[in-house]
């Protein structure tokens, strides 16, 4: 079931559109929000709000990538793997988080702190290298200055 | 020279709030609209200042709106939609629009809803531009506190609305069609054209989709019209554009200059140039779907007809240098791992053709390559083309691969027979 929180976040959006179903993505990002991921009793959760099935509200979470519909670690780390950042070296940050994190692309660090993703641009091209964890977005990246947003996160 | 879009923003700098804004003109041109001018009229303003949508196509903005069933008879629900997705590789313009002066915007898409009669608008933004969304969520706010936005606007009868809908990711969201699906809940997948969303869009109503840039030039063409903005351009064509350059340049950034400003101004003058140590080989003009300019375009002024006529596309308007140390096999594998990724999977030639692409280019890379894989690779360049896909998604993304196999055709040859890749030998994490 969703919790009230959940179902009031959600259902503050319910008067921007002319049909519930609208918020399918919307509510799928709440529940990731309070939940961290999207399982399948979240489908199911959301489904039930919207009047949904769970396989319709999946086949909706499956195509967006900023819906987890696997386990993440507490900081999931995207980097930007576009153009701009791949002429100005990101292959090395990323080898670089690889070796530092002992993950591969699309895993999460035994200890659950980080998952490593990529991301399309960001939007960032004039400060490339750049990722996002969180929130937040760091850019003009060096390995130095991961290994310092790497310490700095719990 | 005027910049009507940046005048009054700095990067970096904190984004105008209501009243910064209103200090700057801001809201006036709407005020004169709601209070003086007929739906028809704005229209037509736009019409005439021959302005061209700034997220890609080029399409004029004005004909756009005049697509819209208007009267009696047409359907009241209608709606304005801002395609604030911009996910195109190279592409950061819209995000400082956005983050800097967000009431530029919100006034512009207020004076298109007027122009059309829609209700309610939407702002449709990419998911990672938390920046963005704290600004605007704010402005809006602002602006219906102060009776920008809500019911009556300004005494004028006017309702209208804008709501802020954040994405989940995938590129394919941009599409207009694509993105009235994802606005709707459903899976991001283009829609058929015809119908055209001017007449069938959203839920089925009449529905206007423009890019950010396109719409924070609405207010200052509203404002001092059409000759003034026509005038604004060093070509044939109006207005400023948004240009922006990344890559081994010596100052990478954006400017707004007039539309036609020279590649070689932009590249040398704005950007500073090549860094020390590196030369200019060649560019991506607009963003990761447009075909490569090489040293021979450096006089070429950047505006739509002109950049068509050399082959590529103005697109997006942000630039991708690539300089002589960098593999252009590498940097054209790059950009097609990225379509190979993103694609919907709708149809066949996309989905399958792309990853197809994505592992000749690799093999290529990896010395694997042989000479019958450039009449593959051109192969494919066709039946990805223009009118063989559900979408203009594939057609993009072979822009920079044809082009790639026309001015670098030799630098391909060279990882031919066990090579490898001449630019790159060492692993990634040795560079
Ligand atoms: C694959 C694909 C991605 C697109 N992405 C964007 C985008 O991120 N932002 C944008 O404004 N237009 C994008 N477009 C163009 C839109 O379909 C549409 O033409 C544009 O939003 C119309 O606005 P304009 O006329 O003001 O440029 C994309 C087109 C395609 C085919
Ligand atoms: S061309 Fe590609 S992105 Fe467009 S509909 Fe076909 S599969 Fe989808």
């Amino acid at each position: 079931m969703l919790t009230d929180q959940e179902r009031e976040e959600i259902e503050a959006e319910l008067p921007h559109y002319p049909r519930k179903q609208a918020l399918c993505i919307e509510a799928l990002k709440v529940v990731q929000r309070h939940r961290g991921w999207v399982d399948d009793e979240a489908l199911r959760d959301v489904g039930g709000f919207l009047e949904m099935t769970e396989h319709e509200v999946d086949s909706v979470a499956t195509f967006y990538n900023l819906i987890y519909r696997r386990k993440v670690g507490r900081n999931v780390i995207h980097l930007c793997d576009s153009v701009s950042c791949w002429v100005m070296g990101c292959d090395r940050i990323c080898e670089h988080l690889k070796n530092s994190l002992g993950i591969e692309i699309g895993e999460t660090s035994d200890d659950g702190r980080f998952t490593l993703l990529p991301i399309p641009c960001l939007g960032d091209c004039d400060k490339a290298p750049s990722m996002m964890i969180g929130r937040e977005l760091f850019s003009d990246l060096t390995p130095e200055k991961v290994d310092e947003i790497l310490r700095s996160r719990k | 020279m005027e910049k009507p879009l940046t005048e009054h923003i700095q990067p970096g700098e904190p984004p105008l709030d209501l009243a910064a804004y209103e200090r700057t003109g801001g809201y006036e041109a709407l005020r004169d609209a709601l209070r003086s001018m007929e739906p028809r009229e704005v229209t037509r303003i736009v019409e005439d200042s021959k302005l061209r949508g700034r997220g890609g196509a080029g399409f004029f903005t004005g004909m756009k709106w005049s697509f819209v069933p208007m009267g009696e008879n047409a359907p009241r629900e209608k709606y304005f939609v801002c395609n604030a997705d911009e996910m195109e590789p190279g592409t950061f313009k819209d995000r400082y629009l956005m983050e800097c002066n967000p009431h530029l915007l919100l006034e512009g898409m207020i004076l298109g809803a007027f122009a059309i009669q829609a209700p309610t608008g939407y702002i449709f933004l990419r998911a990672e531009y938390h920046k963005s969304e704290e600004v605007l969520a704010h402005a809006i706010r602002e602006a219906r506190e102060a009776g920008f936005l809500g019911k009556n606007i300004l005494d004028s009868g006017f309702d209208h609305d804008i709501h802020l809908h954040t994405s989940a990711g995938r590129y394919i969201c941009g599409e207009e069609t694509a993105l009235l699906n994802a606005l709707e809940g459903r899976r991001a997948i283009p829609r058929a054209k015809p119908p055209f969303p001017p007449v069938v869009g959203l839920w089925g109503k009449p529905t206007i989709v423009n890019n950010v840039e396109t719409l924070c030039n609405i207010p200052p063409i509203v404002r001092n019209g059409a000759d003034w903005f026509k005038g604004l351009g060093l070509s044939e064509e109006a207005g400023t554009k948004l240009y922006g350059v990344s890559g081994r340049v010596n100052r990478p950034g954006m400017w707004e200059l007039p539309l036609g400003t020279p590649l070689r101004e932009i590249i040398e003058e704005h950007a500073g140039g090549m860094r020390e140590g590196y030369r200019f080989r060649g560019v991506i003009p607009g963003g990761a779907s447009t075909d490569f300019l090489v040293e021979e375009h450096l006089d070429l002024p950047m505006d739509f007809a002109s950049v068509q006529k050399a082959g590529s596309r103005l697109g997006t308007g942000t630039m991708i240098v690539l300089d002589d140390r960098t593999c252009p096999v590498g940097m054209v594998l790059n950009l097609e791992r990225f379509f190979a990724r993103e694609s919907c999977g709708w149809c066949t030639p996309c989905r399958d053709g792309l990853p197809w692409v994505e592992k000749i280019l690799e093999d290529i890379e990896r010395g694997g390559g042989r000479e019958d894989d450039l009449g593959l690779l051109q192969e494919h360049s066709k039946f990805l083309g223009p009118g063989r896909t559900f979408c203009a998604f594939a057609p993009g993304a072979v822009e920079p691969l044809q082009s790639a196999l026309k001015y670098f055709e030799e630098d391909f040859r060279r990882h031919f027979d066990g090579k490898g890749c001449p630019y790159h030998p060492q692993p990634a994490a040795a560079r």
